[in-house]
Parts: structure tokens; sequence; C-alpha cells
């Protein structure tokens, strides 16, 4: 095709740049070889390389040849479009020219990286600089569209993680909505008793945070709430939270707990989730003593009013406020924000997967997160680590990695127990005397004070022992060994197989990503990582950012982390979306889907493709209209459009073809 | 249209990839970023979803010279645009019955769900098509019966676009 067929654009005059990128280029791709070819290449005015071409100087070639006028088109090859397009677009329009009118070719990412041989990565790198400079021949001027941004945000669980980017934002004057499962917020910090490495007591550091969350006036908290509909886009969401029924008026409760001690059921029946099944509660309960907001709440599963409605309803009786009502139904709320955080946590590993440990067998095989309620005060046995028999250990097994680094559970490190199992064997030694056993693979302590810590613990006495364990089991060989546990390891230093027996084990068990983080991500549209952790749009450039736009990630939903990265995280997702609302608009990629009223026969086969409802049909004119303000730019209705009548901007029919020929025919 | 070399060098498939996005071009850029070299045969065109694919895009790589189309999308439930994939996959369906018709072997135009995760997906996957399509040679197309296809599937499309339209 000719340049002068491009009347509405110009003369194309098109400056190519291959960058070295150091050698991740340079090393498996011929750079001057294809500065030649790309030189000869149709309408290409200028091709030029440079060690690193998104430098300042790099980029500062590009706007030099624009502002002296040997080119109005420039294609970059480089790396991928995802990582450097809007660092060449700002660069271009710094220098006089459309943004638009550029086109990156992937030759790092795609070719240098994953072509061992130098030839084959040039000759393909040539290949997709000439369909780069094929396609940006078809380029027109574009314009961003802006849309207003509404400043509210919304955040989906209240952990710790979930609780400090809705302060942050609350405090920077903005209004949060924050959405907790559980009829409280506190997440899985609010189980534990202290943190390491300071062993700060944990409920003190959190239930200030707790309450500020409920007094604070710019959030508003829906606990036992769930978010069901998520719609739009960045700068302008449109979610559907359900409120499930408490059976108790918040607004009326005023937590004294009148109601719990009342009820028909004199002693708790029903297994206790924040006690990780160490206890029994009423069906009417609230979770645990700090709970934010602090509202009882009636398990419908075992309430007999309920369940039977026959209950003599004692709680109303008790309730002064008359704030219990058993009539209460599910609510649907809408709300409307501009950005999103994710805070939705983990889970921790079910330990009864790794049947050798015995977990579920034994009664006196624990999980971390039951110690950690046995050594909390407010637990179950008041800080008391006692067996199921009553009686204290003498002798306690930690065992590591428990579901981590194993290529039968999850390959990965969970990041967190080595320094968990550091200060539980602290605590369980501090609460018992008992002699303590850890049994680790590595010891994995990255973290300012954790390897202070871990020395302190070595100093305290608590045996050290390498190796993976083989099994847990009551199988004795000695009297001595007699109504124990026998832990089975090889000890890796000393190079032998050992067994120790113990009154106690505990598993320390990994972390993983809640059992809905499925369907958690496909509500908001994002994607997981292989593990099923949510993943950011760069792990070290946007690590808190999706590659949806304006959703963001918070603490261990994104992977394994301790209470300060969590916080840390928050606090940075926190920034990313004040910083997108205090922008007061988003700037819309132009790839939106036109129509060619002249070409559009009014078969309204793109009407019921469109995801987003935004075509519409003008019975006046009989063509389909387009609404640039909905389109996302997904293109399906181009495809499908018989006549050729929608296009889409960024992806014209015309640009894929003049590609496709680029990336075959010359090369 | 392409006329290849076969005859002095080793026959080197020549595959067009269309990726969205989202999912399948990211996976590849995984796949660079982790140093997973394959194959170096195909070559990436991006989209914003596989539901932009236009049947005639794949018959136009084909006819251009490529010898197999890879096509790429998220996996089912994961479309960045809820259901673009969906779409891709009913036209790419109807699509295989007619390059049937034209005797285009199966292998050489696939379709593949992709995860951004996925990097070692995007290696095996190119390796295999790259495999699949040297096993079966060059594509020899009659330009003719080709031509006749492209207009059995959408009439006066490929000139009108090719002179630039009006844009």
């Amino acid at each position: 095709m000719s340049a002068a067929e491009n009347k509405t654009n110009g003369i194309p005059k098109i400056g190519v740049y291959v960058c070295h990128c150091g050698i991740n280029i340079a090393g498996k791709v011929n750079v001057p070889e294809a500065v030649e070819f790309a030189a000869k290449l149709p309408n290409v005015a200028v091709a030029r390389e440079y060690k690193f071409m998104c430098s300042d100087p790099g980029q500062e070639i590009i706007q030099n040849d624009i502002r002296e006028g040997l080119i109005n088109r420039v294609v970059v090859a480089s790396c991928s479009p995802l990582m450097h397009e809007t660092t060449f677009r700002t660069a271009m329009a710094a220098g006089g020219g459309n943004p638009f009118l550029f086109q990156m070719a992937n030759i790092r990412e795609h070719v240098s990286w994953v072509t061992p041989d130098k030839p084959a990565g040039t000759q393909k790198a040539k290949a997709l600089i000439a369909a780069a400079v094929e396609r940006v021949a078809r380029h027109v001027p574009l314009e961003k569209t802006r849309v207003p941004v509404n400043p509210d945000v919304l955040i989906v669980g209240g952990g710790i993680a979930g609780i400090h980017a809705a302060l942050t934002i609350a405090n920077a004057g903005k209004k949060v909505y924050l959405v907790e499962k559980e009829p409280t917020i506190g997440g899985h910090m609010a189980k534990f008793d202290k943190t390491f490495p300071t062993l700060d007591c944990s409920a003190c550091i959190l239930t200030p945070k707790m309450s500020s969350v409920r007094a604070h006036p710019n959030i508003t908290l829906w606990t036992y709430s769930e978010v069901v509909g998520v719609e739009g886009f960045v700068g302008n969401f449109r979610i559907q939270v359900k409120r499930k029924p408490r059976y108790v008026d918040e607004d009326l409760c005023v937590g004294c707990l009148e109601c719990i001690e009342s009820c028909v059921y004199k002693k708790g029946r029903i297994s206790d989730e924040f006690n990780v099944g160490l206890s029994k509660r009423k069906p009417i309960y609230v979770p645990f003593p700090q709970a934010t907001p602090l509202v009882a709440v009636i398990d419908p599963e075992s309430c007999a009013e309920l369940k039977t409605g026959k209950c003599k309803k004692p709680c109303m009786d008790a309730c002064e406020p008359k704030a219990i009502n058993f009539k209460q139904t599910e609510e649907i709320k809408e709300v409307s924000a501009g950005a999103i955080i994710l805070a939705t946590g983990f889970r921790t590993f079910d330990a009864a997967r790794v049947k050798r440990y015995g977990y579920g067998k034994y009664p006196n095989v624990y999980t971390s997160l039951e110690v950690e309620r046995l050594v909390n005060a407010a637990g179950p046995t008041g800080g008391e680590v006692i067996m199921s028999n009553g009686e204290k250990p003498k002798k306690v097994g930690i065992v590591h990695c428990v579901g981590s680094r194993d290529a039968h559970t999850n390959k990965y490190c969970s990041r967190v127990c080595c320094m968990y199992s550091l200060k539980l064997a602290h605590l369980i030694k501090e609460r018992t005397g008992a002699e303590i056993y850890n049994f680790y693979i590595d010891m994995r302590t990255p973290g300012k004070g954790y390897e202070e810590f871990y020395d302190r613990l070595l100093q305290e006495d608590v045996h050290f022992i390498r190796g993976r364990v083989a099994e847990i089991s009551d199988w004795t060989m000695t009297p001595e060994e007699e109504g124990k546990l026998i832990i089975r390891a090889e000890d890796t230093l000393v190079g032998a197989v050992r067994r120790i027996p113990v009154d106690m084990v505990v598993l320390s068990v990994g972390l993983e990503p809640r059992a809905d983080a499925d369907e958690v991500r496909r509500l908001f549209n994002i994607s997981c990582s292989h593990e099923g952790w949510f993943l950011e749009r760069h792990p070290k450039l946007a690590p808190v950012s999706t590659f949806t736009e304006g959703v963001y990630l918070a603490g261990a939903c994104q992977g394994p982390k301790d209470i300060p990265d969590s916080v840390a995280q928050a606090g940075a997702a926190a920034a990313e979306a004040l910083a997108l609302i205090d922008k007061g608009h988003v700037e819309l990629e132009p790839n939106t889907a036109f129509i060619r009223e002249e070409f559009c026969s009014g078969c309204k086969t793109c009407l019921m493709l469109c995801p987003y409802s935004a075509i519409s049909f003008n019975s006046e004119k009989n063509t389909a209209e387009v609404n640039g303000a909905l389109c996302k730019g997904c293109g399906t209705c181009v495809a499908a459009c018989p006549s050729g009548a929608l296009q889409q901007n960024l992806f014209t029919d015309e640009q894929i073809y003049c590609e496709i020929k680029g990336v075959v025919n010359y090369v | 249209m392409s006329d290849k070399d076969t005859n002095q060098k080793p026959f080197e498939p020549r595959i067009v990839a269309f990726f969205c996005n989202w999912c399948t071009y990211t996976a590849a850029d995984l796949a660079g970023t982790a140093r997973m070299t394959y194959a170096p045969n195909v070559r990436v065109i991006r989209v914003m979803c596989s539901g932009r694919l236009d049947p005639q895009f794949i018959l136009t790589a084909l006819r251009q010279g490529a010898d197999g189309v890879l096509i790429g999308g998220c996996h089912p439930g994961d479309c960045h645009y809820q259901e673009g994939n969906y779409k891709a996959l009913r036209r790419f369906t109807l699509l295989k019955r007619l390059l049937r018709e034209m005797g285009i072997e199966d292998e050489r135009v696939q379709l593949e769900w992709i995860a951004a995760s996925e990097g070692d997906k995007v290696q095996k996957v190119i390796n295999r098509i790259t495999e699949d399509v040297r096993r079966l040679g060059p594509l020899h197309l009659e330009p003719e019966a080709l031509d006749r296809a492209t207009e059995a599937l959408l009439p006066d499309q490929t000139p009108a676009v090719a002179e630039g339209g009006a844009l």
C-alpha cells in the first residue's frame, strides 16, 4: 500500500528504534542487522539503535527526530508493550507527536529472552519490526477520553490489611465502604496472642485500630456481608453487597450480651469458629469479647426459633433495647466506588491432608492456629497450654513446613511459619516449661529483628533438628515411649534417623488462598497466580495493582505475608487508590469500538454480543450506535460485524491485516 | 503471495499467533521474563481479546504465507471482557469446518486457553504447534481456492478493507 493512500493521516514517516536493552536484546538479536533491515521497510524514514531506549537519552532521540520533522510515527523495538508502551507514548507526546501513532515490537520477552539461537532470534525480531512498521503506517491520531472518578473506595476484607487501608483512606478524608464476610473485623490477627518478633500483644495493637474503624465517620462498616456483584470500570464501579441477617439490629444492640446469657441453650453446643473448634458457643453469640462491631449474631443453623419457630425466645425478653428481630431478612445494598481494594486474606493449610502427621487421628496433634488460641489469654483455656486430658505437656514437638515446600501439597514457602513456630516455641516454654523440639527444613527469618529473635530462641534451650519429619505415630518401641507421640525424622545435621517421644505436637501449617478465592477473583475480574493467589500487575513495579484498573490488592490475598508486610502493602494499596481518586478523573484508552454508519446495514448482530451494553440501535437511522464511555475495547462486536461497519480504534481490521502481512511477508 | 524458499533450507514453519492482551500475551511475557526458551517460529500479534478475532484474520494469515495459526485466550470463565473467549471458541469451531473443507489440516490452526500465570504453557504450546506444523510441511494453498473460501465467508469484505477504508 502506498503512502499516498493514507490521506487522513499525513504521509507516514516512520522512525524505527531498536533497543539493545544492554545485552538483554543485543545478546540474542543482531541489532545492527535489524536496523539495516528496518531502514529498507516501506515508509521508514529513520532507523536507529540505542543501548537503552527507555532511558531519558533514548526517549530524547525519538523526541528530537519528531521535532526536526524527520518522523511522525514511531516504532520502538524493545520490551513488552505492557512494560513501556506508556513510557514511549508519553515521550512522543512530549516531543509534539500524537502518542497513538506509535507501535511497539516486543523483541525482548517474545524474542531475545526465549530464543537461544541468535540468527533465529534476529529473524524473528525482524518479522516483528516489519509487522509494527506495516501497522503503524495505518494508525490514526487519537485522544484519550476523560471520565470523572467517584471518590469513594470499597475495601473487601476486614483483616489487618483491610483495616489499615480503610483507616488510611478514611483519614485522608475519603469515604470508605469496608465489607467483611465474618460477623466481626479483625481477621486472623485477632486470633493471635503475641506477634513476632517483638512479642507485642496482638489484641493490644489491633483492638484500637478496630475501634477506630467502627468510630470513623468516613467508614461505613458492613460485617457479615459479601460483595455479590461488581459492574462498571475504573473510577466508576457499582457494587452490590449482600448483608446477611444477623437477627440483631446493629443500630439498637448495645453489646451487653444479656441475650447470650439468657439463651435457652444453657451451655454452648456449637463448635466455635473463632476458637477453631476448641470451644463451644451458643446459637446467639459474639465471636470474641473485642469483636467489632460488638453486636450479637444469631446462627440460623442452630437457633431453635429460626429452625423450628418454637422457642420461648428468652433472648428477646432479656434484650432491653429490643434489638433482636427474627424477621430480619437478607438485604442487597448497592454502592458506587471509584476504586476497590481486595484484602480477602488467606486460609491455613488443612493439616489433615498430610495423613502421616496424624492430625485428626491423635488428639494431641494440634495445628499452629489452634495453639495460637491455646496460648491466648482470651482463648478457650485462658492462656493455659493444656492437652486434651487437661495436663500440661512436658515435651512438645513443632513441625515446620506442613503443607509448604512440598511437591505433594504446596511448593512455595509460606513465609511466616518459621517465625511463628519460634514464637510459639517461646510462648509454650514460657507457659509450660516444656522441652521443645523444632523440626525444620531451613530456618527462614528474613525481616527486621527476625534473625535476632531466632538467636534468642537458640539461647532459650529450644532444640532444633534439621530434617523433614517423616511420620508422627503412637507406635512405641521402648517403655519410655509408652503413651507418647513419636516423631520420626531424619536429622540431616547428624545424618541419622531419630525418634523423639513428645506429649504434644504442633503442626506449623502453611498459608493457602481462601477456598472462595476463585469466585472472588472472577467477581472482580482479576487473575490468579499458579498457586491461586491474586496476581499483581507486576511483581516488582506494580505489586499492589492488578490487570483490572482501579482494583488493588492488600495483604495475604496476594501471597503469604506477615503482619508488617500486610500493613505496608495495605498502605501502598491505599496510596494507589488515593492517587487515583484524588486526580479526579481517569484517562481511558481510546481503543473503543466505533461505527462507520455508511456501512451499517442495521442487522443488529453486534447488539447481543456487547458484554457492556455499549451498543444500541438507532431506529431512525437504522444503524447501530456505540457509546464510547461504556465500551471497554474488547472488539468482539468488530469481529462479528458482517459488513465491516464496526471498527476498533488501535485495532482496526486494516491495522491487523497489515500486521499479519508484516509478520509473515518480509522475513 | 509468499513463496518460501523451501528447496535450499530445511523447512521452518511460519506461524502467526493471536494472543489476547490480558491472559495469553501476559503469559508469553512471563515465559520471557522466566527465560523459558522455545521455538522461534511463532510470531505474536496482540489483540485486546480473543473475541476480536475475525475468522478472516486466520485465513489472511494462511493466505499471506503462514503455515499455521495459534490463537490464545483466557481460560473459560476468566475472560477480561466476561465471555469474549466463548465467542472466539464458537467462531473457531465454525472456521475449523471451513478449513477442513479446504483441505487444511486441523493441527495447523489451534486454539489454546492460557492464563497470565502459565508461562510454561506458552512454551509447551508453541513448541507443540511448531512440531505439528513442521510434520505437516509447508502449507501449499491454491490462492484461488482460498479466495473463494474467503468470499464465501464474508462477501466483499476483503477488497474494501484492503483499500484502507474510510478511517
